[in-house]
């Protein structure tokens, strides 16, 4: 792994510099597109970009690839036993397939070594400033973006660049989200995010409450369940545990397979009930909640193990927690029980601290940017989001499409305007469009997307660009 | 060649590629310059093998990595009865993607067909088509014009059996033509059927540029076949007259190799 800080970048040249509004100094980059973070949506940015002839600088504040999957990082949410939730076909790269000799649900080192070896294969690395992170991005005159950067940490004089386009791909599972609860700060037990958590060993022989029914809560609820001297499950409401495998495949490429037999939502939702009812049976039986909500419209929760442990006995499902006292935690049903450790599974949302909002149509300053794709941002035809959608497979080949139609937009800018033009007239007409049937409300279900629905609406983009 | 680019992939997501065994012959230089590494793949009825006699060695010597790989149910192999042109492709994307750098795909006859087809999946950093059996029912005619006994079984799902005259030129040693004849495999009757009926390949990824090779003296590929599928990637064919189908087996293997290494390494995005 490369860890260098500095690859000895050249000084710009005098006549290149400028000065910027402020009055500090601007190295030009001409052409270059600028890649912020190589993580898995980074990585194939600079692949993509570099494949449609533009140079890249990527800025990564860690010192190796992989971004959240890379167990390294101080701010990868990964555990010892985190494997993949959705299976590989549906997870890898279009074109640089996992080897076929892999687990359908590969493990997080196993997949931090996929990522390793696709930046080796396309000599991606050379492009990536290791140690380096961005503090500002700021447009400037002829859509170009004045980029800031510093050693990550804070250390260093801040450098300031000028390029043609900045793709943003700064992940969206590192900063954590932690509800407030009435006397969380006098709780005398112990209280962790679950981005802290990485290892069974810190829940061995304690008594733990996990709140939160996402994926990440569930496997913490299952492992607790083997480790622990007690597990109480918190959720606030029923949920669809969706196990693994279904008729013996992957339940992901089920789904999958009556997609690409062109089922309509309402009956794949009704055929998934049916096999789930077949196959796990009547959840309620264990404590659990009646889900409130049909199949699909809520993230999937992928979790064989969960239900299992149910039936043991060694998870106690509880109803959402409302105050904490020192000594127990009140129930929304009145019951009092007394963990000595909480964690809280309760997600993590996108910040884009380098941003002023209003670039990215956040007006309200609510965290959602209003985007076309979850990608293209209005008004702002050089800049792009990647991997800002939270999709029933994996997130890569969402991520490729959308640098690849980034690319080919650059492409065209420079040799038919017209169609760059009209390009941005729909990101602007069709900003916030959602590609997911109804949804749950909840603090991440705007970027919630099918990744059916969505790839259709990309590949129509990508074939108008491409149109006579 | 004017298709679109494909992003739904509903039953490659719902029905993967089921893996089965791979040979692949490897020949790496003591000293890696940096060179692309190629990947050869054989067409139907041969197996690594076929470049491992010549091709693979006189590459190492040229300073580049070379991979030879057996398709499924071919040589050393899987078996796979059933395999189809689908199965093959995945198989190419496999081992190219398992190689430490972006790889040139090398194809030979309805090999080349397979990598025409991988280069929609995979950016390839170029490609080269020896003699390539594209499909089609010219092909086809031209088969049973030459050797109306070994093509006529393989229209009705039978063997294809490809004879003396069809593969080697005139100037290859007799006995040295019947070991390679005896060497080759029966190709699968599914994937047999997809060189008639199959579909176009789609635009390849990452606009690699691929170059075309054949013998005007091929009893397979005709020239006009040539012609044409050169033209599909903005191009002429390289001729290498006095041979036969199997360049990289014939009297004179050296020079078409020695073509592939020296546009290689006139690419500038090659060597």
């Amino acid at each position: 792994m490369t860890t260098s800080i500095d690859h000895g970048r050249p000084d710009p040249e005098p006549s290149t510099l400028d000065r910027n509004c402020a009055g500090r100094s601007v190295s030009d980059r001409g052409e270059t597109v600028c890649v912020i973070g190589a993580g898995p949506s980074g990585l194939t940015a600079i692949k993509n970009v570099t494949e449609h002839g533009f140079g890249v600088d990527c800025y990564e504040r860690e010192t190796g690839v992989g971004g959240v999957w890379n167990w390294r990082h101080d701010r990868s949410p990964v555990y010892a036993s985190t494997h993949l939730i959705s299976s590989r076909p549906l997870t890898q790269f279009p074109d640089f397939p996992m080897p076929d000799d892999w687990p359908d649900y590969p493990h997080h080192r196993q997949l931090l070594s996929y990522l390793e070896r696709y930046a080796d294969h396309f000599d991606l690395r050379r492009h990536v400033w290791f140690g380096t992170e961005v503090v500002r991005v700021e447009p400037v005159d002829g859509d170009r973006w004045d980029v800031t950067t510093r050693s990550t940490g804070g250390y260093g004089p801040e450098r300031t660049s000028r390029y043609a386009a900045v793709v943003v791909a700064n992940g969206h599972n590192w900063s954590s989200k932690l509800p407030d609860y009435e006397g969380l700060a006098e709780f005398r037990g112990d209280v962790m995010h679950a981005s802290a958590y990485q290892d069974p060993a810190q829940l061995r022989g304690r008594r733990v409450l996990v709140v939160g029914a996402g994926n990440t809560g569930c496997d913490i609820a299952a492992e607790a369940a083997q480790q622990a001297a007690h597990c109480w499950h918190s959720t606030r409401r029923g949920y669809w545990y969706a196990p693994k495998y279904l008729l013996g495949r992957p339940a992901d490429q089920l789904n999958d397979l009556l997609l690409a037999l062109r089922l309509p939502r309402r009956l794949r939702q009704w055929l998934l009930h049916r096999l789930l009812r077949l196959s796990v049976g009547d959840l309620t039986r264990f404590g659990l909640p009646q889900p409130d909500h049909r199949m699909l419209e809520t993230h999937p929760i992928v979790n064989s193990q969960l239900v299992y442990y149910l039936s043991h006995g060694r998870v106690t499902p509880v109803p959402d927690a409302v105050r904490f006292h020192p000594d127990s935690v009140e129930l929304a049903d009145g019951r009092q029980i007394d963990p000595e450790l909480v964690v809280f599974a309760t997600g993590y949302l996108p910040r884009f601290e380098f941003l002023d909002p209003k670039i990215l149509g956040d007006d309200g300053m609510t965290g959602r940017p209003a985007l076309w794709l979850n990608a293209f941002v209005p008004n702002h035809p050089t800049l792009a989001v990647a991997g800002l959608v939270q999709p029933d497979s994996g997130i890569f080949p969402l991520s490729h499409w959308q640098t690849v139609l980034f690319a080919r937009l650059l492409r065209l800018r420079e040799t038919r305007p017209s169609k760059a033009a009209a390009f941005a007239a729909t990101v602007s007409a069709r900003a916030g469009e959602r590609y997911a049937g109804p949804v749950k409300e909840s603090s991440r279900h705007w970027f919630e997307v099918g990744h059916a629905d969505y790839l259709r609406v990309l590949q129509r983009a990508l074939h108008d660009l491409e149109a006579k | 060649m004017n298709q679109q680019v494909r992003v739904i992939r509903g039953w490659e997501w719902a029905r993967p590629v089921r893996p089965v065994r791979r040979e692949v012959l490897e020949a790496v230089p003591a000293l890696d310059e940096g060179r692309p590494p190629l990947l050869f793949v054989p067409g139907f009825g041969h197996g690594a093998w076929a470049f491992a006699e010549h091709w693979l060695g006189h590459t190492v010597e040229r300073g580049f990595s070379g991979y030879a790989l057996s398709l499924r149910g071919q040589s050393g192999s899987g078996p796979a009865p059933e395999a189809t042109l689908r199965a093959y492709v995945h198989d190419v994307v496999q081992v190219a993607s398992g190689l430490p750098r972006r790889a040139v795909l090398v194809g030979h006859g309805a090999g080349a067909l397979v990598v025409a087809h991988a280069l929609a999946r995979y950016p390839a950093r170029a490609a080269a088509l020896v003699a390539p059996v594209l499909g089609g029912w010219a092909t086809a005619f031209t088969a049973l014009r030459h050797n109306p006994l070994g093509t006529l079984p393989a229209l009705v799902g039978g063997r294809l059996r490809c004879n003396h005259a069809q593969l080697f030129g005139p100037e290859l040693p007799r006995d040295e033509a019947r070991r390679h004849l005896s060497r080759l495999g029966r190709p699968a009757r599914r994937a047999q059927w997809q060189l008639l009926f199959g579909r176009e390949p789609e635009p390849a990824v990452g606009d690699p540029p691929v170059l075309v090779l054949g013998s005007p003296e091929d009893r397979v590929v005709p020239r006009s076949a040539l012609t044409r599928a050169a033209r599909r990637y903005a191009s002429a064919p390289l001729l290498f007259p006095g041979m036969g189908h199997d360049l990289m087996l014939d009297a004179g293997w050296w020079e078409p190799i020695d073509a592939i290494l020296d546009w290689l390494e006139k690419e500038p995005s090659g060597g």
